[in-house]
């Protein structure tokens, strides 16, 4: 073997640096250094609402309208709280009285007093818009007045809405209403100017029930991505296929 | 071509011009197609802007807490915990400047939004660190109809006074 001192420094050195590279490329995909990674590549809002905590105090309502300055007298409201109430005769009774802005206090769905032991089951939902990933109300807006934001939040430009409610028809969750006072569409955005601020949405933060989340679905580790990633969560009318984010924990197949 | 067809072909071709000089004057130079695309990012961008701007009126409790400290340390240990001083005094928006004062949410309805006893209300409460408690519910009817739960119960200490 004709290997001179030359030649073994070389090779040697270069066995070194392949090494060192190498290695380099394995620190990459250190966990901590991918989700930094991830982090930068972006920020996508979601919601997490878990109806097995909802007690129907309807806090996160008001939170919202005085928040959002929706006018409070008013039954019209970003997000509001279901009742369902079935009964073992088979009737379903849903209501959300005034978007249940003053809770529910007296058992009295849609004006009837049902019995305890006359209940199959019955519980509070939660509502809110879905910031759809293929939202319908956006696609039918004429005047490019309502668009989804590169962080999914899907946003109304008051001043440039021509009030033709399409949007309002469009959306099938019943989201969208006429803001009262400006004449322009109206609806839940997440309290876009909480979550820019590093906050958390206005009804997240009044509920003492831990019922409602937020977070961000593109951070790996984000405790809310975590839920939808590794619990049993659902969406609300999945068939239209416009891809909601906010994702139900307990959702059950009379919601509607 | 007679004159019928080229005088009013001039007047449509004149129209068009109009409107879209009109138009270069009256749409935002920053409205147009972005992230999202024509079908769901046609708009003008800077209204992100504008919605960022939005006024905050929920401060949340750890703003009370440094004027506050006392009635704030007093909740924080208490069953009370997790229910924001926001949710029965107001929104703190502007305070301490105007309103100098919040109101005091001290309504039986209030109360009642939580604890007034429905069949289907949740029953566990498991948001305190430590073991899950049960919700303490009263069927309103029948406990002490009439009076404000403030004269006998404590809110900051969730307790009996
Ligand atoms: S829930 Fe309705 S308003 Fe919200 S993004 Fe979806 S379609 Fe649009
Ligand atoms: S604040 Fe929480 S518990 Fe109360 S109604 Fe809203 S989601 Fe339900």
């Amino acid at each position: 073997m004709d290997c001179d001192r030359r030649e073994f420094l070389k090779v040697g050195f270069k066995t070194l640096l392949a090494t060192g590279v190498s290695i380099g490329a394995f620190e990459l995909l250190k966990p901590e250094v991918l989700a930094a990674l991830n982090k930068e590549k972006g920020l996508r809002w979601v919601f997490v609402v878990d109806t097995t905590k909802c007690v129907g105090c309807g806090m996160c309502v008001r939170a919202c309208k005085l928040e959002n300055e929706v006018p409070y007298e008013t039954n019209v409201s970003r997000t509001w709280v279901e009742r369902y109430v079935m009964t073992k005769d088979g009737k379903i009774l849903v209501d959300s009285p005034k978007a249940a802005r003053d809770g529910f206090i007296k058992n009295d769905p849609m004006g009837v007093t049902v019995k305890k032991e006359d209940i199959d089951k019955a519980f509070f939902v939660p509502k809110l818009c879905n910031q759809c990933e293929a939202p319908p109300c956006v696609q039918v807006c004429p005047v490019g007045a309502t668009y989804q934001a590169p962080d999914g939040v899907v946003l109304v430009d008051r001043t440039w809405c021509i009030g033709c409610g399409y949007c309002i028809m469009a959306c099938p969750y019943g989201v969208r209403f006429f803001h009262p006072l400006y004449r322009v569409a109206e609806k839940c955005n997440f309290c876009y100017h909480r979550i820019n601020k590093g906050m958390k949405t206005a009804c997240v933060d009044a509920c003492a029930f831990g019922a409602r989340q937020i977070g961000n679905i593109k951070d790996l580790e984000d405790p809310v991505a975590r839920i939808i990633k590794t619990e049993r969560t659902a969406v609300l009318k999945e068939e239209f296929g416009t891809k909601p984010h906010v994702f139900y924990i307990g959702l059950d197949s009379i919601v509607r | 071509m007679k004159n019928h067809v080229i005088r009013p072909l001039f007047v449509v071709v004149g129209l068009v011009a109009l409107i879209l000089i009109i138009r270069v004057f009256v749409v935002p130079k920053d409205f147009g197609v972005h992230e999202r695309g024509y079908m769901f990012g046609w708009y003008r961008k800077s209204n992100e802007g504008d919605w960022k701007t939005f006024k905050i009126k929920y401060q949340t409790s750890e703003y009370c807490k440094d004027c506050h400290s006392e009635q704030y340390k007093k909740i924080i240990n208490s069953k009370h915990a997790k229910v924001q001083c926001e949710n029965c005094h107001g929104p703190a928006a502007d305070h301490p400047e105007k309103p100098e004062k919040l109101s005091i949410g001290r309504s039986r309805e209030l109360c009642l939004r939580c604890h007034a006893y429905l069949p289907y209300r949740p029953s566990v409460y498991a948001q305190l660190p430590g073991v899950p408690i049960t919700l303490k519910m009263q069927d309103p009817n029948v406990h002490n109809p009439g009076i404000e739960c403030v004269t006998c119960h404590s809110t900051h200490e969730a307790s009996l006074k």
